[in-house]
């Protein structure tokens, strides 16, 4: 008997083959493998102090807020590539308001992430509306947002440098909102950021779970046609998806101004596509109608954690390029639906 | 080939291809059983039959598209088996479809060598292939433009493309699938003389069709299938229309499903001088009818009738223009969309419950309430608990069988399935209901218990709207019927006056 036709007996039957066929119990047999890795490379003892893990998580955060977003667009049968961008932009802009500007974060913050949803929001109409293919519409926000992020810095990093009318340059003093968002709390074993992504999580998980509008983003990536015809209002819903996207973008981008004390106009480049990964290998399938929040929460642990065990260890960056592209392709392996 | 006489207006002794005892089943289901068939050199032979009766099946048998089934097939004496579209085209057998299967972006000589290009020095030799196509084209009298990509043609001329590139491999047996549905009066007769030509050639040509005045110009010979089962084959000086009809609908109508005399209540739907229009052209002109609550309007017609473009009209989810005058329940209906539709208490049960109907990734749970998740979650937050509940419910009234409530709905049966749409639609109580097709594709058991709802429906006061391709059916369950015939409604028969071969004459055009 081969092993493949024993898997498949098994998961015609039994408790075993049930739990495997649930993409949750894969998503979460991947995370427990990169565990279990950690614990046998565990670099001197590195991988068991709590700071390893405070940092891992910091560290994935800002890529889990993104992966947020684009697990709705995902769902709805949609891809969003301009979350790097818009994560740029929006640092650019909170930099200059917070730093530049002075502007209070109590108006600072809602105006990025205005500005976040704006940019998910045309991207959205152009596939929604006048039916761009989803890649390309995102795609052309993305070179479109980066532009309009380094318009905005003169293409130089947003800093705390700050340029006197005499010509010579003086620094002022970090905003408090930035050493906030990179504060740490719980006796400094939890990062801020931290906090911030599983927030952000929460509320995509309520609105995708409970929310009218998250059943109906199933329904559109599961059968657009069958939804249309049930009443949904298509555009309507795809557009807030997209714009949903970009503004945990714009979280995103705080999140990462806060942590560089800077705006980098070329921050977050090829952010998008680790995005599309840790949802990937979270589980939610690129053809829509599938998946969630709870998936794409532990494709981020897995991802950040590989990250984490591989750079304790000193892992060339090379290599672990290398070996986060084997990875993707066996989670997907893995993940894919059998045919009965 | 050599041996075959020049103009063989009588058949040949021995027949050119030969069917013996073809079946076949998907899955459960047989749809041709035990079909015997002999096609002669320099024939035409009409293949006739309702809808689903096993034609198109019969064909791709031939055709090398389903591969397996029982009984063998021969060509000029020799047994084969195409086990590809490619293979019959090799063995001398062009198939063109109903689905046009040409490259739209590709010109029309592409198209008409596509699969084996005229090549030189490895290279497509473009040149000598236009030449070759516009010569093929003016041998068959068609004035097409060889260089003109496909989808800028209208569809008669992609039609007439499509039998180019099977002629152009000099097939001996060409099959049509209804090959006019798309072409106007002077394209008809230039497809007849072309069949009369290939006939004159010594080809055999198997043509499929639903029209009756189609049928007496060209048939040699005339082969009907019905429910899967050849009723026979005769020549069609022996089979006038009134036998032909008989053949077609054999069977004996039994009172399977009772159907209660209807009591009509007042008028629910009133539809006047309603057109809807699909890809510029009028698919559903000035159609008249009106559909009272407790009824069920029969609504007739075989493929290209406008049937379900006069549902999808109504439903407000055409893809074209509609003009003409609704009304429900006395009201003018507003026709600007799906959503519109069901707020004013209709529902429409498209005939492809997968590609129309279901959310297939979702639960059976999540596709009960699409349709009415505007009331289910009043103020946006939806209510896990009372959209079990109503599931619940309306399965248990349908007799839903399934494991659990949170399965996907790809999982379950054609029959399960079909409730399950039926289940949305009714989550959202609706006064008219249109249907097309309820029954397609599922086993005897789901039916009757699809029929039984029908009936508990209109006792309720529902007006129907049934499309069906199932005249037994369709007869059995409707208490008028009103016949669409290219768009336009051309008969009216209520119950008593409505027997199987009136309503199919009235379908094919005929009086």
């Amino acid at each position: 008997m081969t092993l493949a036709s024993l898997t498949a007996k098994v998961t015609r039957r039994g408790g075993v083959g049930r739990w495997w066929a649930n993409p949750a119990s894969r998503a979460f047999l991947a995370l427990v493998l990169v565990l279990v890795l950690g614990c046998v490379f565990h670099a001197e003892g590195a991988f068991f102090k709590a700071g390893t893990h405070r940092d891992a998580l910091r560290q994935a955060s800002v890529f889990g807020i993104l992966a947020c977003g684009m697990t709705l667009v995902i769902i709805s049968g949609g891809i969003d590539l301009a979350v790097g961008s818009v994560l740029a932009l929006v640092a650019v802009s909170f930099s200059l308001l917070s730093i530049h500007q002075g502007w209070t974060p109590a108006l600072a913050v809602p105006v990025c992430l205005a500005l976040g949803a704006l940019c998910g929001g045309v991207a959205g109409g152009l596939t929604a509306g006048f039916r761009l293919q989803p890649f390309i519409a995102t795609l052309a926000m993305m070179v479109f947002a980066r532009g309009l992020a380094k318009t905005l810095s003169g293409g130089m990093k947003v800093s705390t440098a700050v340029r006197n009318p005499d010509g010579s340059y003086g620094y002022v003093p970090v905003p408090g909102v930035f050493r906030f968002i990179d504060s740490r709390i719980l006796g400094d074993n939890l990062s801020v950021v931290t906090v911030i992504f599983v927030a952000c999580a929460l509320l995509t998980w309520l609105l995708l779970a409970r929310h009218r509008w998250g059943r109906e983003l199933y329904a559109i990536g599961g059968n657009e046609e069958a939804a249309r015809l049930s009443g949904v209002p298509v555009v309507r819903t795809k557009v807030l998806a997209y714009a949903a996207s970009g503004l945990l973008a714009a979280v995103a981008g705080i999140c990462q101004a806060a942590q560089e004390q800077q705006g980098d106009p070329e921050a977050g480049a090829g952010y998008e596509l680790t995005a599309i990964a840790i949802v990937v290998i979270g589980g939610t399938p690129l053809t829509g109608g599938r998946g969630g929040i709870g998936l794409t929460l532990l494709g981020t642990l897995t991802i950040g954690y590989l990250e984490k065990i591989l750079s304790i260890n000193a892992v060339p960056e090379a290599s672990r390029l290398m070996l986060t592209g084997v990875i993707i392709v066996a989670a997907v392996l893995t993940q894919r639906r059998r045919r009965s | 080939m050599a041996a075959l006489p020049a103009a063989a207006a009588p058949p040949a002794a021995t027949p050119l291809v030969r069917l013996r005892g073809i079946g076949k089943r998907f899955g459960p289901v047989t749809v041709l059983r035990g079909v015997d068939l002999d096609l002669f050199a320099g024939e035409v032979l009409v293949l006739a039959g309702e809808n689903g009766a096993g034609k198109s099946t019969l064909i791709k048998i031939l055709g090398g598209v389903h591969t397996d089934f029982e009984g063998t097939i021969e060509i000029a004496g020799r047994p084969v088996r195409p086990r590809s579209p490619l293979e019959a085209a090799a063995l001398g057998v062009a198939i063109i479809f109903q689905e046009l299967s040409l490259v739209p972006t590709l010109s029309v000589a592409d198209n008409i060598f596509l699969g084996r290009p005229r090549t030189r020095y490895g290279f497509v030799d473009g040149t000598a292939q236009r030449e070759a196509a516009r010569r093929l084209l003016e041998q068959l009298g068609l004035d097409l433009d060889v260089v003109r990509r496909v989808k800028d043609l209208p569809l008669a001329q992609q039609q007439l493309t499509e039998i180019a590139k099977a002629l152009a491999r000099d097939a001996r047996v060409i099959v049509m699938d209804e090959p006019t549905s798309a072409l106007n009066a002077p394209e008809v007769e230039k497809l007849f003389r072309l069949i009369a030509d290939l006939k004159a050639r010594g080809r055999a040509v198997v043509y499929i069709t639903h029209k009756m005045e189609e049928i007496g110009r060209i048939a040699d010979r005339l082969c009907v299938l019905r429910d899967g089962e050849h009723v026979g084959t005769a020549p069609a000086a022996e089979l006038p229309p009134a036998r032909l009809l008989n053949w077609m609908v054999g069977r004996e109508v039994e009172e399977q499903f009772p159907r209660h005399a209807a009591q009509p209540g007042p008028e629910r739907l009133l539809v006047e001088e309603f057109s809807v229009w699909r890809g510029g052209r009028a698919v559903v002109r000035e159609v008249s009818l009106q559909a009272h609550a407790g009824e069920i309007l029969g609504v007739a017609g075989l493929q290209g009738s406008g049937a379900s473009d006069l549902f999808a009209g109504l439903f407000g989810a055409g893809h074209g223009a509609v003009s003409g005058r609704v009304w429900l329940d006395g009201r003018p209906l507003d026709l600007a969309g799906p959503r519109r539709a069901i707020d004013q208490g209709l529902a429409w049960l498209t005939n492809d419950r997968k590609t129309t109907g279901l959310v297939l990734p979702l639960s059976i749970i999540a596709n009960t309430t699409l349709a009415d998740l505007p009331h289910l979650a009043p103020g946006g937050w939806r209510q896990p608990t009372r959209e079990r509940a109503v599931t619940r419910e309306l399965g248990a009234r349908l007799a839903l069988r399934a494991a659990s409530l949170d399965l996907e709905v790809e999982a379950l049966s054609g029959g399960n399935q079909q409730k399950v749409v039926l289940m949305k639609w009714l989550q959202t109580r609706p006064r008219v209901l249109l249907l097309d097709e309820p029954t397609r594709g599922i086993d005897v058991g789901a039916k009757r218990e699809i029929y039984q709802l029908l009936h508990d429906l209109t006792a309720r006061g529902l007006a129907i709207l049934l499309i069906s391709s199932e005249l037994p059916e369709l007869l059995a369950l409707s208490d008028r019927i009103v016949v669409l015939h290219r768009g336009r409604l051309t008969a009216h028969f209520n119950r008593a006056e409505a027997t199987p071969e009136r309503v199919l004459a009235a379908a094919m055009g005929g009086t």
